[in-house]
């Protein structure tokens, strides 16, 4: 995919305003190429803006962007975008390969028929992730899950350089969440696909991110995932107490204050400590730290 | 009075010249409803289709008011509306308080200026519940000429509005000129509406514009197929309704909708019977 080594996305102090509101400023960094990356924060703090913005949809208020090397918007052919709506209740006739064979016929005015080339591509997106069998079934026919994956088949057909996805886990049950994160794991590893996905919860995508921006007291920051994820940090962002938690096998959490837990059975770390566990989680031993040191 | 009565001139009475042009009339009137209505029913639009016939309703009455042609006054008001709704954005509860609240205000105004002329007071009804054995030669042209527009439109932005209606986010991402697709497609809603009133009213239109769409949708899979059986759909009803209502003397426009009701819903029980859910 990408052939160039130049970053996905650059911002140089980026600010976006709607009315007389900063949604956010300030935002100064660089996300390089073949990475995963999570778009975190509390409700409003204005992820599904970030994405709207690299895709040219809202004005930068300040600052500059630059999106796969071209201003935002003008490289919107080379992104693929699933939003968040495919959890609504729809009530579409269209199978699952007329709408991912609109990822690639959609944009095209006059009228045209569609090629065996363009059925073939189609078919391929969706036997990438999974869901040829489910071809000639009515949107309205499958569950959220699959409604999604095909959401993901129509991004995926036009051959995207970066896939953005908007709270890709919200309302899927836990299969289907665990499903989605192989399939963004496929993506990355095997087509060298960059990903930003927003999400509330990082615990599903911890195994494939590489990093994170958060937006932190209305300013977007990007860390490399060893750094974001700090138990200080994640608290200060949800603005409710958060502790990282590793378990014994080297897996690690993100959960909610642990107060009313004994502190036994849970192994707590800082920050340094988890890179080490993650980076050899099969043999390290873990510490047992039971007090948070800062950074 | 007696309800079922058998006229057996039946074939004289289709063979009048009148006759010819409501078939006519029908044809016309199917093209154009088959195709937005496939569109109406992705872009969950259906309430829109039912408030600008409402809305169009004064522009009649108050057209014959002041002596113009009906069809110049319900143009007008339900483009007029058609812009009003579209620039009402896309948030669809507050969309369809405000279009709910200008049709129930254009359908008492549109009954105002019936009652302040007496000619206007005559031709309610027919606005209301349709006329079709009333339609001209001259309304002919105009209806064919009003096809070939919107199907040459519809060619020209198919896919583009295709898009646009069922994944207006991703089309918006992807450069779809989606506030331009919303306008064009509310625009041809209104014409449509215009030129299927003379069959069967502002009241009945649903069953034209909608519900032979929504029979397409159940029976087939993709939008050109759900298209051409929704216009055939349509076409079906108008002429078997033309057909019956001369064979047993009742209002057209009562058979027209009761036919379109009719193939409905035998195809939402076939659907229930073969477990297909929507």
């Amino acid at each position: 995919m990408g052939t160039t080594n130049e970053p996905c996305i650059i911002c140089d102090d980026i600010a976006i305003q709607r009315g007389d509101t900063t949604i956010w400023s300030h935002g100064t960094f660089t996300i390089p190429r073949g990475t995963v990356t999570a778009i975190v924060g509390t409700n409003g703090a204005g992820k599904t803006t970030l994405l709207q913005a690299e895709l040219g949809l809202i004005p930068l208020s300040h600052g500059t962007m630059t999106v796969l090397g071209g201003a935002p918007g003008t490289t919107n052919g080379r992104i693929g975008y699933v939003p968040q709506s495919y959890t609504s209740e729809i009530d579409s006739s269209l199978t699952a390969e007329q709408s991912v064979l609109l990822g690639l016929t959609g944009t095209r005015f006059g009228f045209h028929l569609v090629s065996r080339a363009q059925r073939s591509k189609a078919l391929e997106a969706m036997e990438f992730i999974g869901i040829s069998d489910k071809a000639h079934l009515r949107l309205s026919e499958l569950s959220g899950g699959l409604r999604q994956r095909v959401a993901i088949a129509q991004a995926l057909v036009s051959d995207p350089e970066l896939l953005m996805l908007d709270e890709p886990l919200a309302n899927l049950d836990l299969a289907s969440q665990r499903t989605t994160v192989h399939i963004l794991r496929k993506l990355n590893r095997e087509l060298g696909m960059t990903i930003q996905v927003v999400a509330h919860d990082l615990n599903m995508l911890l195994p494939i991110l590489t990093g994170a921006v958060y937006l932190l007291d209305g300013h977007p920051h990007y860390a490399r995932l060893n750094e974001v994820l700090d138990s200080k940090l994640l608290t200060h962002l949800y603005g409710t107490e958060v502790q990282v938690v590793t378990t014994p096998q080297g897996d690690m959490f993100v959960m909610p204050g642990l107060d009313d837990l004994d502190p036994g059975i849970r192994d707590m770390h800082d920050t340094r400590e988890l890179a080490r566990s993650h980076q050899h989680a099969k043999h390290t031993t873990t510490h047992h730290t039971h007090t948070q040191t800062g950074r | 009075m007696q309800p079922f009565t058998y006229d057996p001139q039946w074939m004289e009475t289709l063979t009048a010249p009148f006759m010819a042009n409501a078939f006519l009339a029908g044809l016309c009137i199917a093209c154009a409803a088959g195709v937005i209505g496939y569109f109406t029913l992705a872009r969950s639009s259906t309430f829109a289709a039912h408030a600008l016939a409402h809305i169009a309703l004064p522009g009649a009455t108050g057209a014959v008011l002041i002596g113009l042609p009906v069809f110049f006054g319900m143009a007008g008001f339900a483009l007029a509306g058609a812009l009003v709704i579209a620039s009402l954005g896309k948030r669809a509860s507050e969309r369809e308080i405000a279009t709910g609240t200008v049709l129930a205000f254009a359908t008492g105004l549109g009954l105002f200026f019936a009652r302040m002329s007496s000619s206007a007071s005559q031709q309610l009804q027919a606005i209301l519940f349709g006329s079709i054995l009333t339609v001209t030669k001259d309304q002919i042209v105009g209806f064919a000429i009003f096809d070939v527009l919107v199907l040459l439109a519809i060619a020209a932005v198919y896919r583009p509005l295709l898009f646009s209606s069922l994944d207006e986010q991703v089309a918006r991402a992807k450069g779809v000129p989606v506030s331009l697709m919303n306008v064009l497609f509310l625009a041809i809603l209104a014409g449509v509406i215009t030129i299927a009133v003379p069959a069967v009213g502002t009241l009945l239109i649903f069953a034209l514009v909608v519900t032979p769409a929504a029979t397409a949708t159940m029976l087939t899979s993709t939008p050109l197929r759900a298209i051409l059986l929704s216009t055939a759909l349509c076409l079906v009803s108008i002429w078997g309704g033309l057909v019956l209502s001369t064979m047993f003397p009742a209002p057209p426009s009562f058979v027209i909708v009761t036919l379109s009701t009719l193939f409905w819903a035998s195809a939402k029980a076939w659907q229930t019977m073969h477990g297909h859910r929507r």
